[in-house]
C-alpha cells in the first residue's frame, strides 16, 4: 500500500520534471501566507500520515509528512516531552512536514534552538522521483554534508519532504511567567544581561511596553529565580494563553492592518528608528514590527543590525518575502537547487523569484 | 598498512606550482622541501601518510584567497588544515596539491560579551575561546577532548563534539556564522550575528563538510553564561550491560545532563593507572553524570539522577564537593585517549553512534568480538547520546594483528549501522571510513552528495578524494551491506 503510494508520487514527479509543471507541494496549508505567493499544481501530502517511531527513551519521534502538528504534541505530551523549537501551528491543520519546511521556531527558540536544529534526519523525494534518506535517528551522525538540516527552511523547493525524524525534549516540570513594565531600550539590557547569567528563562517578549519572562524547571528552581528577578507573576491559564498568543500570532499586537516585517538581527541592538509598533522575541534577537515604512528602509535597517527582514504577512503580494543574500551565495543557493530539483518544478519562486 | 597508493611528487610541476605561489605568499610561507613537508604528511590518523607536493602558510585571507585562486587557475587540489587532530584522514595531504595549512590564522578577532559571541580566525585553538570569554563569565561549550590542541576552524570542518555535547549542543549548535573561501577563492559568507538568516541553510551545509565546500576563515561562535555551580557524579556498576541501560533510564526520567561518559572497566585501569582521577578500579564500568546550573538545578538533578542510578543497580556513588575534585574526575576521561596509547603499541578508535537503548546489546557484541578476535578493546563512550570509541589495542607491526584488528572494526560498525546508527558520530569519514559510506548511503544519496559539492566547488579542487567515495568506489568494492556474519571486503585494510 505505502509502496504504491510512493510509487504514484515518485511517477507524477518525473512526469512533471519531463514536462516543467510547477508543483506546490502543501500539508495543511496552514503556511500558504508565508513566503512568496505559492504557485504550480497542487501537490498534496496530508495522506501522507502517521508516526512511525517515538521512543521515548531515544529522545526521537519520526513521522510522516501529513502527520498533523498537534498529534504529534499530544504523542509527546503523553510522555512527558514536547518538541523543544515550540513551532508556530498558525491553523489547526499545520503538518509536521509543513512545520519544517517552513523551519519556523517559537518562542523557547533563543533557549533551546531553532527548528533545524532539532532535525535529525529526513526521507526526501527529490526532482528525479528518488527517495532519498539523509541523517538518521541517532543524535550525532557526520556521515556526509548534513542535509536534512538544510531541508529545514527551504520551503518545500528542495523536494517532498517524505519522513522527519525529529529530536524531542522532556517537558519542563514547571513554568512561570512574570511581567515586569518597562521600555524597549530597557528590556533590551535587561535580556542582554539576563542571557549572560543561567536564569532558567525559556522564552521571553516585550511587547505594550511590559517585558514577559517565562521560566522553565523544577518548582525548586522556578521560585528563588522568580523571586531575584521580581516583577508580577501572570496566572498559568492567563500565561498559557499570552505565549500562545505570541506564537500562533493572536495576541492583540498582531490585529493591526499594516505589514508585519520580522526582523532578525543581532539581539543587543538598540531600539530601531523605524516608524510603526513593535513586538521582541528571543531575548532582542527576534523583532516583529508593524509598520508602513518603505521595504527599502526596513531590509536597510535590519542588515545594519546585524541580520535581515522577512515581510511575513502582507497585503501587497507582490513585494518579495524575503532578502536576498550575496551573489556568491545566491549562486551557491542555485547549484543546491538543481542539485535536487534540477527541472526546478518544487514550489518555483516561493523562496526567491530566480529558483 | 598504506592502503593508499603513496604519491611520488612530480618535481617539475613542484617547481611550477611553488613558483606560482611565491608570487602572492612570502618566501617563507611556501614550503616543498622534504624536512619541511614531512611533519604535515598525517593528521591524527597516522596510519595514512603522504607528503605534500608543496605547502602553504599563508596568514591573511587575501593570501589564502590568493592560494585558492592560483591553484584553481593551475588545477591543483588544495587540502586544508587545522592542528592535523583529526582522526579519520580528512587532512591527510593530496601528493600532487598544496597542504594548506590554516594554523597561522590564530586571531580573536572580537569578543561581545553582551551578544555573547566571540569572533575567531580558524587558527583559534579551541580552548582559547573558553580563556578569552571567561572573564566575562562566558565560555565555548563544544568541548572536543583534543580541546587544548585542536583549532576552531577543525571543529567547524568536522562538526566536532565533546563531553558537554548531550545538552549543549555539537559545533553545529553552537556556531552563528561562517566566514570563507570558495575553491575558486571567493569570499562567502553563511549565517550572522542573528538567529537565522535568508536563503538555504549553507552554514548547516558547511559544517561538518570536512574542508570540501570552503575554507573557513572566520568564525562567529556562541559563548554561553558560566553555569553557577557544576558538580560530577561518579557511579560503579558491577555489570557493563546495566550501566548501558542505566544510561537509558536517566534520560527516559526526563532529566538531560550536562554530560554522561561512560568507561567499562578495561578503559578505567588504563586511565587510572595514567591519570589518577580515582575511579573504581573495582567497578565492571563507571558513569559520570555531570550536573550544572543554580544551585538549585544542580542539588535537585543530583537527587534525581542518584535515584535513578540506584534503581538501576548502581554499586557506589560519588558527587563531587568542589571543583577540584570535578576537574579531577574529568581528567580521567579526557585523558582516556594517552592513557590508552600507553598500555598498547597502538590503538584503533572507533566512532559509531546507535541508539541509547542497544548500548547494553552492543556492549555484550563488543565483549564477543573481543574474544573472537583475541584482541582487547576498552570502551570509552558519550553515553548520553550513544556515541562509542572502542578502542581496539594491537601491534601494527604485527601483520596478524592488524589484519584481526580490521575485521573486528569492521564488525563494530556494521553493528552500529544494522541497529540503526551511523559508522561516525563526531570524527569524521576522511579517508578513513570512505568504503564504510557505501554501506551507510545509497547510490542515489551519494549522488546527491556529489551534486552538492559541485555547488560549492565545480572544478572539484578542495579536499578531493575524502568524505564522500565515488559511484564507481562503491561499485567496485560491491557495497557494503553484509549480512550473517560474512566480512565486507576483508582484504582492504579499514586504517
Ligand atoms: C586525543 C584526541 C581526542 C579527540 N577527541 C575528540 C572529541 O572528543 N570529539 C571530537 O569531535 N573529536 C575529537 N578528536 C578529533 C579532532 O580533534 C577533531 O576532529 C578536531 O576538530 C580537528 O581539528 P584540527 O584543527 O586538528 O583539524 P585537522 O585535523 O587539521 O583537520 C580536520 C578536517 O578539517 C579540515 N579543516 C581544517 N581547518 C579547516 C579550515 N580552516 N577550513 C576548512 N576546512 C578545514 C581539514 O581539511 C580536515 O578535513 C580527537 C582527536 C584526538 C587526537
Amino acid at each position: 500500500m505505502s509502496d504504491e503510494f510512493m510509487r504514484a508520487w515518485a511517477e507524477r514527479i518525473r512526469t512533471a520534471s519531463e514536462r516543467g509543471v510547477s508543483l506546490c507541494i502543501r500539508g495543511g496549508g496552514s503556511k500558504d501566507f508565508y513566503g512568496n505567493a505559492p504557485a504550480g499544481e497542487v501537490f498534496d501530502t496530508a495522506n501522507h500520515a502517521g508516526i512511525v517511531a517515538y521512543e521515548p527513551t531515544e529522545l526521537v519521534l519520526t513521522a510522516r509528512c501529513g502527520t498533523r502538528l498537534t498529534e504529534i504534541e499530544q504523542a509527546l505530551a503523553a510522555k512527558g516531552q514536547m518538541l523543544a523549537f515550540e513551532p508556530p501551528h498558525f491553523g489547526a491543520n499545520a503538518t509536521i512536514g509543513g512545520c519544517v519546511a517552513a523551519g519556523l521556531s517559537g518562542p523557547r527558540r533563543a533557549s533551546a534552538g531553532a527548528c533545524r536544529d532539532h532535525v535529525l534526519g529526513v526521507r526526501l523525494m527529490d526532482g528525479r522521483g528518488r527517495s532519498l534518506a539523509f541523517g538518521g535517528q541517532v543524535m550525532k551522525n557526520v556521515a556526509g554534508y548534513d542535509v536534512s538540516r538544510v531541508i529545514a527552511g527551504s520551503l518545500g523547493t528542495l523536494g517532498v519532504i517524505l519522513e522527519v525524524s525529529l529530536k524531542v525534549v522532556p517537558l519542563p516540570e514547571r513554568e512561570r511567567t512574570i511581567v515586569r513594565p518597562m521600555t524597549q531600550a530597557e528590556a533590551i539590557d535587561a535580556l542582554s544581561w539576563l542571557a549572560g547569567r543561567s536564569y532558567p528563562v525559556s522564552a521571553s517578549a516585550w511587547v505594550d511596553e511590559a517585558l514577559y519572562l517565562r521560566l522553565s524547571g523544577a518548582e525548586r528552581v522556578l521560585a528563588p529565580a522568580a523571586g531575584a528577578l521580581g516583577g508580577d507573576t501572570l496566572d498559568d491559564s492567563e500565561a498559557l494563553a499570552f505565549w500562545l498568543g505570541v506564537r500562533e500570532q493572536q495576541s492583540p499586537f498582531f490585529a493591526n492592518a499594516n505589514s508585519l516585517w520580522r526582523l532578525s538581527i543581532r539581539p543587543t541592538e538598540e531600539p530601531i528608528p523605524l516608524p510603526g509598533t513593535w513586538m521582541l522575541e528571543w531575548h532582542g534577537a527576534l523583532r516583529w514590527l508593524r509598520t508602513d515604512a518603505s521595504e527599502d528602509e526596513v531590509r536597510e535597517s535590519a542588515r545594519r543590525a546585524g541580520g535581515h527582514a522577512t515581510l511575513f504577512r502582507s497585503a501587497d503580494s507582490s513585494a518579495a518575502a524575503f532578502t536576498r543574500p550575496g551573489a556568491t551565495e545566491l549562486g551557491i543557493m542555485k547549484g543546491v537547487k538543481e542539485a535536487l530539483d534540477p527541472h526546478g518544478i518544487f514550489n518555483p519562486g516561493r523562496l526567491y523569484p530566480d529558483f | 598498512m598504506t592502503m593508499l597508493k603513496v604519491a611520488v611528487i612530480d618535481r617539475a610541476r613542484q617547481t611550477e606550482v611553488a613558483r606560482a605561489l611565491r608570487r602572492v605568499l612570502p618566501e617563507s610561507s611556501v614550503l616543498f622541501n622534504e624536512e619541511d613537508t614531512r611533519p604535515f604528511e598525517c593528521d591524527g590518523l597516522t596510519a595514512y601518510r603522504q607528503l605534500p607536493m608543496v605547502v602553504v602558510t599563508p596568514e591573511t585571507e587575501q593570501q589564502a584567497a590568493n592560494v585558492l585562486k592560483i591553484c584553481h587557475a593551475m588545477q591543483v587540489p588544495v587540502v586544508p588544515r587545522g592542528a592535523g587532530t583529526g582522526l579519520s584522514g580528512g587532512a591527510l595531504p593530496h601528493g600532487e596539491g598544496v597542504l594548506l595549512s590554516m594554523a597561522r590564522f590564530m586571531k580573536v578577532l572580537a569578543v561581545d560579551p553582551l551578544a555573547r559571541t566571540a569572533k575567531v580566525q580558524p587558527g583559534v585553538r579551541n580552548t582559547v575561546v573558553s580563556q578569552v570569554a571567561g572573564p566575562f563569565g562566558l565560555y565555548y561549550a563544544p568541548d572536543p577532548s583534543s580541546q587544548i590542541a585542536c583549532t576552531i576552524g577543525g571543529n567547524v570542518a568536522e562538526n566536532s563534539g565533546g563531553v558537554h555535547c548531550l545538552k549543549y549542543g555539537l559545533t553545529l549548535h553552537n556556531v552563528l556564522r561562517v566566514r570563507g573561501l570558495t575553491a575558486a577563492g571567493e569570499i562567502v559568507e553563511f549565517g550572522s550575528d542573528a538567529l537565522d538568516s535568508p536563503g538555504y541553510d549553507l552554514l548547516a551545509l558547511t559544517i561538518g563538510s570536512e574542508g570540501l565546500l570552503v575554507v573557513v576563515t572566520e568564525v562567529t561562535l556562541r559563548l554561553l553564561p558560566r553555569p553557577a555551580v557544576a558538580r560530577v557524579l561518579m557511579a560503579s556498576f558491577d555489570d557493563a550491560e546495566r550501566a548501558g541501560n542505566a544510561v537509558a533510564a536517566v534520560i527516559a526520567a526526563g532529566i538531560i545532563p550536562a554530560g554522561l561518559e561512560m568507561m567499562d572497566r578495561a578503559a578505567i585501569l588504563a586511565v587510572e593507572e595514567f591519570a589518577h582521577a580515582g575511579y573504581d578500579t573495582d567497578a565492571a564500568a563507571v558513569l559520570l553524570c555531570e550536573s550544572d546550573g543554580t544551585e538549585e538545578e544542580v542539588g535537585e538533578e543530583i537527587r534525581k539522577v542518584t535515584g535513578v542510578l540506584e534503581r538501576e543497580g548502581a554499586s557506589r556513588i560519588v558527587v563531587s564537593h568542589d571543583e577540584a575534585e570535578r576537574l579531577r574526575i574529568w581528567s580521567g576521561r579526557k585523558a582516556a585517549f594517552p592513557a590508552v596509547g600507553r598500555i598498547s603499541p597502538d590503538y584503533y578508535c572507533m566512532d559509531g553512534t546507535i541508539p541509547r537503548s542497544r548500548l547494553g546489546e552492543v556492549l555484550r557484541f563488543i565483549a564477543g568480538l573481543q574474544e573472537k578476535y583475541g584482541l582487547r578493546c576498552p570502551n570509552v563512550f558519550h553515553a548520553g547520546d550513544g556515541n562509542l570509541h572502542p578502542l581496539i589495542l594491537f601491534d601494527a607491526n604485527d601483520p596478524d594483528q592488524l589484519a584481526r584488528t580490521e575485521a573486528f572494526a569492521a564488525e563494530v560498525l556494521e553493528k552500529c549501522v544494522a541497529v540503526g546508527g551511523t559508522i561516525t558520530g563526531e570524527h569524521g569519514v576522511g579517508v578513513e571510513k570512505i568504503d564504510q559510506m557505501c554501506a551507510q548511503f545509497g547510490a542515489d544519496e551519494l549522488d546527491v552528495f556529489h551534486r552538492l559539492k559541485r555547488a560549492f566547488d565545480p572544478a572539484g579542487v578542495l579536499n578531493p578524494g575524502k568524505a564522500v567515495p565515488t559511484l564507481a568506489r562503491c561499485a567496485e568494492y560491491g557495497g557494503m551491506h553484509v549480512h550473517r556474519g560474512a566480512l565486507p571486503f576483508p582484504d582492504l585494510p579499514r586504517f
